[in-house]
């Protein structure tokens, strides 16, 4: 077990134990801050993949914009731990049996997949670098990009419309 | 390393997600879990984006890079969405005065 292994492992317990978290906080607020430690690990894979521009910019919009904007709303609404007062046992339940289920079902199915012992590159490679991202962004898939600013501006539009009323 | 780790880990991750939308009553939890299982596909995207490179790189130097495109495609339209529906549980909340999804169901009547 080697340096890659042992931050692979680390980051994996790190994410899927603060998304469990996420889900069991009582406080909207420990729920929030708990999906910010997730989004960090995630960004530590994509950094141990050497995908380093979606690493920092999983930072910067994730971390950064969208979780503060989730806090900012949750805060603005006042809400804590009894906001949610019904807690049905049989619903919590289900809801823990199904989500087993799936992952049972996906993990069994994928298990003996066509992709099975395939390597992939860890801590070298060009491809996640801003070079090549930039010009395969501005070449290969400058309409994509276009139509994004497109729907950025809709949004803004609509959120302020919505917001607005 | 072998993809299968990394498969299993967006698996699971998906899954807590799927599990925090079926359990919170929330409106915003259960937006945050969504959040949760687009990470989980973009993780998993990367992961194959590496993975093909690996495999190809010998012919085509930047074998695999659409799949980071992809994903940062994914993260603009996810903030889009974001501040959309945002704006929208605001909106239900200066309603309702309450972001329990069981009080929310005004369409079924």
């Amino acid at each position: 077990m080697n340096g890659t292994d042992i931050l692979f492992y680390f980051l994996s317990a790190l994410a899927i134990g603060s998304a469990v978290l996420v889900v069991i906080s009582k406080n909207p607020v420990y729920s929030v801050l708990w999906l910010i430690v997730t989004f960090f690990a995630i960004s530590g894979h994509y950094i141990l993949m050497n995908a380093q521009f979606l690493g920092i910019v999983n930072l910067i919009v994730y971390a950064g914009a969208i979780m503060v904007l989730f806090l900012f709303v949750v805060m603005l609404m006042n809400l804590n731990a009894d906001s949610e007062p019904q807690k049905n046992k049989w619903i919590m339940l289900a809801g823990t049996v199904a989500g087993g289920c799936l992952l049972l079902v996906l993990v069994a199915a994928l298990k003996n997949a066509e992709v099975k012992g395939m390597g992939l590159e860890m801590k070298t490679g060009n491809i996640g670098l801003i070079n090549d991202l930039g010009k395969a962004l501005f070449t290969d898939y400058v309409v994509p990009f276009e139509i994004s600013s497109i729907l950025f501006l809709s949004a803004m539009v609509g959120a302020v419309v919505i917001g607005k009323k | 390393m072998p993809i299968e780790r990394y498969i299993f880990l967006s698996i699971t991750l998906f899954c807590i997600g799927i599990a925090g939308v079926l359990i919170r009553r929330n409106a915003i939890i259960v937006f945050m879990c969504i959040e949760l299982m687009l990470n989980a596909v973009n993780l998993l995207l990367v992961a194959f984006s590496k993975m093909h490179y690996l495999k190809g790189s010998a012919a085509n130097a930047t074998a695999g890079i659409d799949g980071q495109l992809f994903v940062f495609f994914i993260m603009v339209v996810a903030a889009a969405e974001v501040s959309v529906g945002l704006a929208i549980i605001v909106m239900m909340y200066r309603n309702v005065h309450s972001v329990d999804i069981n009080f929310l169901n005004r369409l079924k009547h």
